[in-house]
């Protein structure tokens, strides 16, 4: 099975040409945006971190711009940075590099300047897009997609409708040959042992079990209820309980095959099929540790609705609640309420939504790339100093 | 296809069942509930989305949906009455009250 798609130097698949810029630092955000404007084709992210930071949390971050710059959605990618910032931009160029793409990397200081920095560099990323430009869509084998799922803002039609669909559309990629990432740790607490007992070996299934009571446990230190941010509150007033009941409505999404992997955040997956992904329950933090991880695709399901996407990869917004899909269809992509109808089963939806990851991978775009939704946030891990 | 219920038992060890439409108190409500079908009188307005027992559960006890323990109950609940963060509460994330 097949898909139009790019391929890269490093013989990964795109499904997208995006020109990519990174500011390496907060500080350099404003002159990443200013060159991006009006220069269709090119993309910045909006990254709010790049210095202060130490250890593990400045590794994370680094990690993250990283991923995001090797991503095969990406041709070619420019590192704007400050010059005095301890996340440096050579750093991060250097580092993506062995991706086999052009990368370049210039700063404001050494430039002299916001505006003589904006200038050089949508000087340089004319001379990108011109390439960029040059590169044609080919038929790539679907098995070397590897799509994220994620529900966000989710109610009860979360667990009986969407998720249990997508779970459908996961095993047709696996079989295809495909990769996918679950994740949202938080969101298995109380479903972690179903998962676990899938894993393809006892050490992967006590990783499961071990991120959970990791989790857990910091919840429980915090002193609080994590009923305070998980459930939300938009999630009880759609009728979800307990975390428990979210978590179990939350792992339809992975199907029903042996879970190959469990990764940490913003880490590539190493194995094919179904890879678990360590991140938080927030929708951001979680979408853009799998797009660092090489995810060229994501499926988010959602009950109450919600705007979100990503700088650099479509994401198709799935609803299982028929008046969500009404009142927001300029955000949802797929409308599955039928199922709760018993107008269409969870395998009929199953199939519509795995032939819109081939349509849209090949190129169709989704709701909110046409709003240019671009949303990019970062899983801190330690304080800024 | 026929006509749904208007409300759902996802699995047969569920002692909750999910309304898909809002459903007003004292209205009987047929569910397929462990292969036949059940009349469950509602005690309370149950909205859109929202679960309501299909048997009686006591305090403390397990409240089951997907086949699985979601909570257990803070308060007993009578067959029909509605099921939600008034009378349940999560076993995990959280420390135990003293």
């Amino acid at each position: 099975m097949e898909f139009q798609g790019y391929r890269r130097p490093n013989g990964k698949v795109g499904t997208r040409n995006t020109v990519l810029v990174i500011p390496s630092v907060v500080c350099s955000q404003g002159a990443a945006e200013a060159m991006t404007r009006n220069l269709k084709g090119t993309v910045y992210l909006p990254n709010v971190f790049g210095c202060a930071q130490v250890g593990a949390d400045r590794e994370q971050t680094k990690r993250t711009l990283v991923g995001f710059g090797a991503n095969p959605n990406v041709f070619s990618v420019l590192v704007v940075g400050n010059g005095c910032e301890n996340l440096p931009a050579k750093e991060i160029a250097e580092a993506i590099v062995p991706s086999g793409k052009r990368v370049e990397w210039i700063e404001i200081q050494e430039v002299g300047g916001t505006k003589k920095t904006v200038a050089q560099g949508k000087k340089i990323l004319r001379e990108m897009l011109a390439d960029a430009a040059k590169e044609k869509r080919e038929p790539l084998p679907v098995g070397e997609l590897i799509l994220g799922t994620e529900c966000g803002g989710s109610d009860y039609t979360s667990g009986l409708a969407s998720n249990p669909a997508v779970g459908e559309a996961s095993d047709l990629l696996v079989r295809a040959g495909g990769t996918v990432i679950l994740s949202e740790t938080t969101e298995l607490i109380g479903a972690e042992h179903l998962l676990a007992k899938r894993a393809r070996t006892p050490e992967i299934g006590k990783k499961v079990l071990d991120l959970i009571a990791w989790w857990e446990n910091e919840a429980i230190k915090t002193g609080q209820d994590i009923r305070g941010a998980n459930p939300a509150p938009g999630n009880i007033a759609g009728g979800i309980t307990t975390i428990e009941e979210k978590s179990l409505g939350c792992i339809y999404k992975g199907g029903t095959t042996t879970l190959e992997e469990v990764i940490s955040y913003a880490h590539p997956p190493t194995q094919r099929g179904l890879v678990l992904m360590d991140t938080p329950g927030h929708d951001i933090d979680q979408l853009t540790g799998m797009m660092a991880g090489g995810c060229q695709i994501a499926v988010f399901t959602t009950g109450r609705g919600t705007p979100t996407g990503s700088p650099i990869a479509p994401v198709i917004k799935i609803t299982g609640n028929a008046l969500t899909a009404k009142k927001m269809r300029d955000n949802i992509d797929v409308d599955v309420s039928a199922i709760l109808k018993g107008k269409e089963t969870v395998k009929e939806a199953g199939k519509r939504i795995f032939d819109e990851i081939i349509a849209v991978a090949s190129g169709k775009l989704t709701k909110a790339e046409k709003l240019g939704q671009r949303d990019f946030c970062i899983f801190k891990i330690g304080l800024n100093f | 296809m026929a006509q749904r219920s208007k409300a759902i038992v996802i699995n047969e060890k569920d002692n909750v069942a999910t309304a898909i439409v809002p459903l007003k108190e004292g209205t009987t409500v047929t569910v397929d509930f462990q292969g036949r079908k059940e009349k469950v009188k509602l005690r309370s307005p149950i909205p859109m989305g929202h679960k309501f027992a299909l048997q009686e559960i006591p305090l403390g006890s397990d409240v089951i949906k997907y086949g699985e323990p979601i909570g257990r109950t803070t308060a007993p609940i009578a067959r029909g009455e509605h099921v939600h963060v008034h009378n349940v509460i999560s076993h995990r994330g959280r420390k135990e009250a003293p």
